[in-house]
């Protein structure tokens, strides 16, 4: 595989460019941030007198000119170092690592759910051109790309938690409940059931339109017709050779959609009072614990480039062309 | 442009037909908003918590008693205005970067093409929330966030316009007589890459009114100015007592950017076919 890890290496060295200019750029949005950020730090931390702010801009190297402020930033990210919250009086770092996991397991789970659902429907569209599947899926793909995530959300849990009762409607697990184990995976795997399908509802919609339309793009081509040739039957050649290939502008598509994806977790996390960072972000900014949010900016980037590379490689595993070299 | 032949590639999509009528009346519903609900939406209108098919209150009232549809009234310049302005700036980064990448190529092209990149990659609604919230909320920043956040797209539309026409004749000519790069971008090229911009214009448009919503949905709304973001938000710790007060801003929302949609599509099969013929 040859190929694929040459492509691998020059997305990863990339990865890495563009993590470097955010973080660059996150420093001077620190700098860009109302006030001197001695004089934000000492009202965060409730105290605003003269020496105290003296003392602070000294202690945080501020008086030093910008490149040289850059380079001491660069390495306290580097180390792991993303500030310390006075709101919460706390690193945000410790913060963040806590939350983390949560937004994971949403993000995640959504992305994946979105691509699977989204290319199993465009498909069932493609196959099924004309009749009332494919307007049925035409129309609903329209009207999820019209209505914003957090509503979806709101209309879901009044549905489905208010008034049917079927499943939470906020939260994480069930409070007192103490579940271990398999029950505690499970309890948090109900909890998980509205918001990711409501973050994913939106993107799934998207793949849904581009997989149809990306089928029936490449049902026309020859290597089709020589299999319909060769006597295959229909969903071999749907499975194998049709959705084999239409598949791979989805998935090109999936990872330049996963920064949005990620920043609507936190409009789902609010929304449902999951307790990962986007609903940290909310807090954030209702408390404007401008260190925490950039903090936040900071997490959420690396999440998509990390999403970025797994798109990669299952654009890798997918694409018949590049396990050709091998 | 907006000959017959435009008029008639749109009428024949039912559905653009159906989004322009309904924008029509949005776009009425917001410039006549102070004559249909005269009096400051932010006032108590009538009693708190009122059902929808009140006396005073059409689509109910809130937790503080102000009128819901006065608000989805008033709500529906905030978002056309900002939707619309935030468009244009988006449009004047976009354009701008777009056509020096695909009007000079090379190196000019790389960078500028790394640096729409960076922004592609960068969590766009993240980036949004952090800029407003430092730059503390108001009509100006919302706009100005919305358009950082959503030039990338434009950029790369207008370079590959540009490089592809960069080469025709016409512009090989516009060389040959000496116009200057500036002429040549302005009056050559733009005339004719306009199309497919405004198609994706128009769908911007409808993407930041989406942004702006969500923006003010979570408090980072323009304090002073009323929109559908900041009624479902602040209704939504009540919807199991009131479902009206987030359901009725949410679908208003939703008619807005559908309608917007519908637009896009339709001015899409009008103008591109036409694009088609005039390359051909």
């Amino acid at each position: 595989m040859l190929g694929f890890a040459q492509l691998f290496a020059s997305r990863l060295v990339k990865a890495a460019a563009i993590l470097i200019a955010i973080v660059v750029m996150n420093f001077f949005l620190v700098h860009a941030a109302p006030g001197d950020p001695a004089m934000v730090m000492a009202g965060e931390a409730g105290a605003a007198d003269e020496k105290f702010v003296t003392q602070l801009r000294e202690q945080f190297g501020l008086d030093r000119p910008l490149y040289e402020q850059l380079g001491t930033y660069v390495g306290k990210v580097v180390r792991g170092d993303l500030g310390f919250s006075y709101r919460q009086q706390r690193p945000v770092w410790d913060i963040l690592a806590e939350r983390l996991p949560a937004t994971l397991v949403l993000t995640l789970t959504a992305f994946l759910l979105a691509l699977a659902a989204g290319v199993a429907l465009g498909t069932l569209a493609a196959v099924a051109v004309g009749t009332w599947a494919d307007s049925a899926i035409t129309v609903v793909a329209l009207l999820a790309y019209a209505t914003p995530i957090y509503w979806i959300g709101l209309m879901l849990s009044l549905l489905f938690s208010i008034q049917l009762g079927w499943l939470p409607a906020f939260g994480y697990e069930t409070i007192g409940a103490g579940y271990t184990g398999l029950a505690h995976v499970a309890d948090v795997a109900v909890h998980l059931i509205l918001p990711v399908i409501t973050l994913a509802l939106f993107y799934m919609a998207g793949y849904a339109r581009l997989t149809r339309a990306s089928m029936l793009e490449v049902r026309g081509l020859d290597f089709v017709k020589t299999a319909k040739a060769k006597g295959l039957t229909q969903s071999r050649i749907v499975t194998r050779h049709v959705l084999r290939n239409a598949i791979l502008p989805v998935i090109t598509v999936a990872g330049i959609q996963a920064g949005q994806l990620v920043g609507g977790s936190i409009l789902i996390e609010t929304v449902f009072a999951w307790p990962g960072i986007g609903r940290l972000a909310f807090e954030a900014v209702l408390q404007r614990d401008y260190q925490v949010l950039l903090g936040i900016f900071l997490v959420t980037s690396i999440m998509v480039i990390l999403f970025n590379i797994l798109t990669d490689i299952l654009y890798g595993l997918v694409d018949p062309r590049i396990q050709v070299s091998q | 442009m907006m000959n017959s032949d435009f008029w008639r590639a749109f009428v024949r999509n039912k559905g653009a037909v159906l989004g322009l009528v309904i924008l029509i009346a949005i776009v009425v519903l917001a410039v006549f908003a102070s004559v249909f609900f005269p009096g400051d939406p932010w006032e108590m209108a009538t009693a708190p918590f009122q059902p929808p098919l009140s006396e005073d209150a059409l689509l109910g009232s809130d937790m503080l008693g102000r009128d819901i549809a006065s608000g989805i009234a008033h709500g529906a310049r905030v978002s056309l205005l900002i939707g619309l302005t935030s468009t244009a700036a988006a449009l004047a980064i976009g354009v701008t970067l777009g056509a020096l990448a695909g009007f000079h190529g090379g190196k000019v092209d790389d960078a500028i093409m790394r640096f729409t990149e960076l922004f592609q990659t960068i969590p766009n609604f993240v980036l949004a929330v952090v800029l407003v919230a430092i730059f503390t909320p108001s009509l100006t920043t919302i706009v100005a966030a919305i358009a950082i956040v959503s030039w990338p797209p434009l950029a790369r539309l207008s370079r590959a316009e540009f490089l592809s026409l960069r080469s025709r004749e016409f512009v090989q000519a516009a060389i040959t007589t000496g116009q200057s790069n500036g002429t040549i971008i302005l009056r050559q090229i733009l005339p004719n890459s306009l199309s497919p911009i405004i198609v994706s214009a128009s769908l911007m448009v409808a993407t930041a009114i989406l942004l702006e919503s969500s923006l003010s949905f979570l408090g980072l709304g323009d304090p002073n100015a009323m929109s559908w973001g900041y009624m479902i938000g602040a209704a939504r710790t009540v919807i199991r007592q009131a479902w009206w007060m987030s359901v009725f801003p949410g679908l208003a929302i939703v008619l807005t950017v559908l309608a917007l949609n519908l637009v896009g599509e339709g001015l899409n099969d009008a103008l591109n076919p036409k694009l088609a013929r005039s390359r051909g």
